[in-house]
């Protein structure tokens, strides 16, 4: 029994991995064909019908480059620094609830691989930990560009985690609970006792704060002041080529699948959709519903995260210092205030 | 009891590392791989809550500033002044008294049962919280105004530069 259990852990783990890392690559052909449709371009359309293969060619390609190591960088850290990347990007999905239970013959498969019970403090740990991975990334390249891109990365995630992280409270004060699943299972259905149940109606502003933060931490515009073409050459991995600049791209797009998840999770109603247990289907058929619904969801997010980079342009830096520190962290901690108010007097 | 012992080696390993390593931003990620097996230690207490703040605070915030600080001045051993032969011996002197006066609290205190024993659960975040705000309510509330007021205290400091 124990060696099924392990079993089905690791068909879980190798699954998800492998979705994140579709996602993540299929991510890369919808950004550029976001792009040309708010463009009025048609944007990659050469390999394949519609360019479907374009993620395959564009893969093959970072491959096939030559591998350059500086002499002048610090050898292996320059290695560590996208290694750290990824990781960081992949380990965060272990707490995700992707489904309700799945019942095959007498066994009852959890569709989540691990159900810690400090669940938001994990993700929380794994994203403050990501940025490690581009600051020694941009000093071992011993390069004034990538170190200036390092440090940007370093104090915006910090700035926004705190912003993050007190927006997180609110919810946490309403849901009583750290568990991802308990969370996702208390916005069961869609509307219940005269309110709806999804947190994104009983948090609207903490919702608003948490996903301005998750753009800052995952580095997407309009906050992508690290890797600043404009100002930076390359920003943070200017001196990387090949594979290892393919990982540094790459982790940026599974953060932003996990950062759908989170939000789709935590004020989306995870896995739950409307009328869920008034269709009258069996049980099984739900919960494959309901994590098809968790990935309708999560696409909309990631479409989001692409409407929002063609639509705004980057913030100066000290815009970027103002917004997190004058801004977000005072209205966070206002949200806390009137969530506690609000909580006392509608017990 | 065996993973302890070879958490504790890490430990101990990578604090020597941190210390014997020339180059400053090396010693900073070594402290980082430190910190990272306290973690592990924390859990191995069954002190998840404890575990993960350790895990944020320490290793996500506090060391990326370390870090951040060491990149921007730019150390290295050709520009960094020798200290004289005094000030190393001070500083044996200084840490050995420090090392001497922990060992014997702890030899005084004695207390060889381990707490974690008595209440398996007590690290978890429910159990922790109640205690914290009811048991040890005014030395937490203490602790959290001893914070703000330092806090304040770095807000004027750097008024007062500019």
């Amino acid at each position: 029994m124990e060696l099924a259990l392990v079993l089905e852990k690791f068909i879980l783990v190798a699954i998800i991995f492998g979705i994140s890392l579709v996602t993540a690559m299929y991510s890369t052909y919808a950004e550029r064909k976001v792009a040309a449709f708010l463009q009025d371009r048609v944007g990659p359309n050469r390999a394949g019908p519609f360019g479907i293969f374009q993620p395959m060619a564009d893969g093959a390609k970072m491959f096939m480059k030559e591998e350059i190591i500086p002499t002048q960088s610090s050898g292996l850290l320059f290695i560590v620094g996208p290694s750290l990347a990824i990781l960081t990007a992949c380990i965060g999905s272990a707490v995700i609830p992707w489904g309700q239970k799945l019942t095959i013959g007498s066994r009852v498969i959890d569709l989540q691989v691990t159900d810690i019970n400090v669940g938001i403090l994990y993700i929380f740990g794994v994203v403050s930990l990501g940025v490690y991975g581009i600051m020694i990334g941009g000093w071992a390249s011993n390069n004034k560009y990538s170190l200036l891109g390092a440090i940007r990365a370093a104090s915006q995630n910090i700035s926004y985690e705190i912003a993050m992280g007190l927006s997180i409270i609110a919810l946490l004060m309403l849901t009583g609970t750290l568990s991802l699943r308990q969370i996702a299972e208390q916005q069961h259905g869609f509307w219940s006792n005269g309110w709806f149940t999804w947190n994104v109606f009983r948090q609207p502003l903490g919702f608003i704060i948490f996903i301005i933060c998750a753009f800052a931490e995952t580095n997407r515009s309009p906050f992508d002041l690290p890797e600043c073409e404009t100002e930076l050459v390359g920003g943070y991995h200017t001196e990387y080529s090949s594979m290892k600049l393919g990982f540094y791209l790459f982790a940026e797009y599974i953060n932003m699948f996990i950062s759908s998840a989170v939000m789709a999770t935590l004020y989306f109603g995870g896995f739950n959709f409307p009328f869920m247990h008034h269709l009258g289907l069996s049980e099984n058929l739900v919960t494959i519903l309901g994590v098809v619904a968790l990935f309708i969801k999560i696409i909309f997010f990631i479409f989001f995260f692409m409407w929002v980079r063609w639509t705004i342009p980057r913030f100066r830096y000290d815009q970027l210092m103002d917004l997190g520190w004058k801004v977000l962290i005072p209205l966070a901690i206002a949200n806390i205030v009137l969530t506690g108010v609000f909580a006392t007097i509608f017990k | 009891m065996s993973l302890f012992y070879f958490v504790a080696f890490l430990s101990v390993f990578f604090s020597l590392l941190v210390i014997f390593s020339k180059n400053p931003v090396h010693s900073v990620l070594y402290l980082i791989l430190t910190f990272f097996t306290f973690t592990i230690h924390y859990f191995l207490l069954n002190a998840q809550f404890l575990g993960i703040v350790n895990f944020i605070v320490y290793m996500g915030a506090i060391l990326v500033l370390f870090l951040y600080t060491l990149m921007l001045m730019n150390l290295n051993t050709e520009t960094e002044p020798v200290k004289s032969n005094l000030l190393k011996i001070i500083g044996v002197i200084g840490g050995g008294c420090l090392l001497v006066t922990l060992i014997a609290s702890l030899k005084i205190s004695g207390n060889t049962e381990p707490v974690i024993l008595r209440d398996p659960n007590l690290g978890l975040v429910k159990n922790l919280g109640k205690v914290l705000f009811h048991q040890f309510l005014l030395p937490f509330e203490v602790s959290s105004i001893l914070l703000l007021s330092a806090m304040v205290g770095a807000v004027l400091l750097a008024k007062k530069e500019s």
